[in-house]
């Protein structure tokens, strides 16, 4: 076990990017699909702080705001859709929310 | 050294929750581990010297939005369970094995890092104390900050709108 380094900091958010499309992909619970969103936005910004810290530079830091801002307006949004989708179809799940399939 | 043990500490238990995230079957129990993984990611976050994000980490994730879901949860009412159907059309198997692909590439990738081992950072200016990252934000970042509050508030409007009643 030497020093952690970048790579450590890539393998570890780009698994949990992996877990969080392994959820968007097989679950079919909306809100659960909604959640690994969540979790893939924490792996980015994992990436951004380790980048950040190794050059030296505050922008990976105030990007990290960013997302976690767009992350808050993109979860207040979608869950709105889920309980009005849920009024119409009394439904959370997503294999039955097909009205702009075809 | 104990940064090392840390490190694999945190990272262990992130990944631990993700998993049981994606694999509860109750919504509220996958809340639950979704607060544990926002809090242990906002440790990893300290532990790389970034205390504001970290305490933003805490009170946006896991004081804000968790709250948003879970309000959602105890609004939206099971009446049969959620994942009883399934589109006979889907392809979990094909999913599954493309992000299992990706995660055996990673491997690969892992293994043939560690052969050739990037530099530890330097480091040595204060990325991440509240002072530089205010210094940036308010400075070279301030039309991006100004826009970002327009979209909490557009976002904000719309998640009224669309969750209202009726007109």
């Amino acid at each position: 076990m030497g020093p952690i380094t970048p790579t450590h900091y890539v393998l570890l958010s780009s698994a949990l990017f992996m877990i969080g499309v392994f959820g968007v992909i097989t679950r079919r619970n909306i809100i659960i699909i909604f959640m690994s969103i969540e979790l893939i936005l924490n792996a980015v910004n994992i990436n951004l702080i380790a980048f950040s810290l190794q050059w030296g530079n505050s922008i990976g830091q105030v990007f990290v705001l960013f997302v976690i801002a767009v992350a808050a307006a993109e979860a207040a949004v979608g869950l709105g859709i889920i309980l009005a989708m849920y009024r119409n179809k009394e439904t959370i799940n997503i294999d039955e929310m097909n009205v702009l399939k075809w | 050294m104990a940064e090392t043990i840390t490190f694999y500490m945190l990272g262990g238990l992130i990944l631990l929750f993700a998993v049981l995230v994606v694999s509860t079957r109750n919504t509220v129990h996958g809340i639950i581990f979704l607060v544990i993984d926002f809090l242990v990611v906002a440790l990893l976050y300290a532990s790389m010297n970034s205390m504001f994000v970290a305490a933003i980490q805490v009170l946006v994730y896991a004081g804000g939005i968790v709250v948003l879901y879970l309000f959602v949860v105890m609004l939206v009412n099971h009446k049969r369970p959620p994942e009883e159907y399934a589109d006979p059309n889907r392809r979990n198997w094909l999913g599954a094995a493309m992000t299992a692909a990706v995660l055996g590439e990673l491997v690969i990738i892992g293994a043939y890092a560690s052969l050739r081992p990037a530099a530890v950072s330097a480091s040595a200016t204060k990325v991440g104390y509240v002072k530089e990252t205010a210094m940036v934000l308010y400075t070279d970042y301030i039309i991006p900050f100004e826009l970002v509050s327009i979209l909490l508030l557009v976002a904000m409007v719309g998640a009224i709108i669309l969750a209202r009643r009726e007109w």
